[in-house]
């Protein structure tokens, strides 16, 4: 399953939906581009939606990283939600789990943004 | 037949990359592997397939990768090969120390010894080998097909 991304607005918050897989070439490759394309326009707070993301290898990990140390650098605030088990197992071994400021709740994660 | 091996020769491209993690799943699954089992089995291949396609044969058509499964009855034992300019991985940085978890690379060995019982590489002429090796449990069907492809 190939790696889709699609983007809503609510309360000044892109939410990015993720579902598929975010691997070496096409999912991180669509990862970026979304991350600088939302960059580019001025987007601050992003919420990145992993609910349907099956699987995730340690290309898409990286490119989890950069696309947060990306936003952070522009001044803005990147955060998780819905991890699946396997993501957040993945998160956990590597040390990600305490950097990204993780949610299960969209209503929360939205309010969590600096306002 | 337990002990019988399986190689697969491959083109040093991201399908490859996605053959060889796939072959390995089913493999696991056939070894009595559960399905988490499974998963990382087939994750730590993937990792060595894209550090053998990506940064060993760096995407040269003419260098294969070549990718080996046996089930040697105790152990499920996969050997991931390139034939790039090799590996020394007494120098790859700890992707868990405080100065290198931002960074976007350097977690695939990592994951890879996370995921499998044991890890070891060796140094080909040319090129480098990641052994991949995972404890079946007791009683699971020892049972990989001899074939070459």
């Amino acid at each position: 399953m190939t790696m889709k991304a699609s983007t809503r607005q609510m309360d000044g918050v892109t939410i990015v939906d993720l579902s598929g897989r975010i691997t070496l070439g096409e999912g991180s490759v669509i990862l970026r581009d979304t991350i600088r394309d939302l960059v580019g326009k001025g987007s601050k707070k992003i919420l990145l939606n992993l609910g349907d993301v099956t699987y995730i290898d340690s290309s898409g990990i990286g490119e989890l990283v950069s696309a947060f140390t990306t936003v952070r650098n522009q001044g803005g605030e990147l955060k998780l939600l819905n991890l699946t088990k396997k993501v957040h197992d993945l998160l956990q071994i590597t040390k990600l789990y305490t950097v990204f400021d993780v949610k299960d709740d969209e209503a929360t994660a939205i309010s969590a943004f600096t306002k | 037949m337990t002990g019988n091996r399986v190689s697969y020769t491959l083109e040093s491209t991201l399908e490859s990359v996605n053959k060889a993690e796939e072959l390995s799943s089913q493999l696991a699954a056939q070894a009595g592997f559960g399905e988490d089992e499974c998963q990382k089995i087939s994750m730590a291949v993937r990792e060595a397939a894209v550090n053998a396609v990506l940064h060993g044969n760096a995407y040269d058509p003419k260098k294969k990768m070549t990718v080996s499964y046996e089930n040697t009855g105790g152990e499920l034992v996969i050997r991931v090969a390139d034939q790039g300019k090799g590996l020394d991985v007494s120098h790859i940085p700890d992707p868990l120390a405080p100065e290198n978890l931002l960074k976007q690379s350097g977690r695939g060995i990592f994951l890879m010894r996370a995921f499998m019982d044991e890890v070891r590489f060796r140094t080909l002429d040319p090129g480098s080998e990641v052994t991949l090796i995972k404890k079946v449990a007791a009683g699971a069907p020892a049972d990989t097909k001899e074939a070459s492809k």
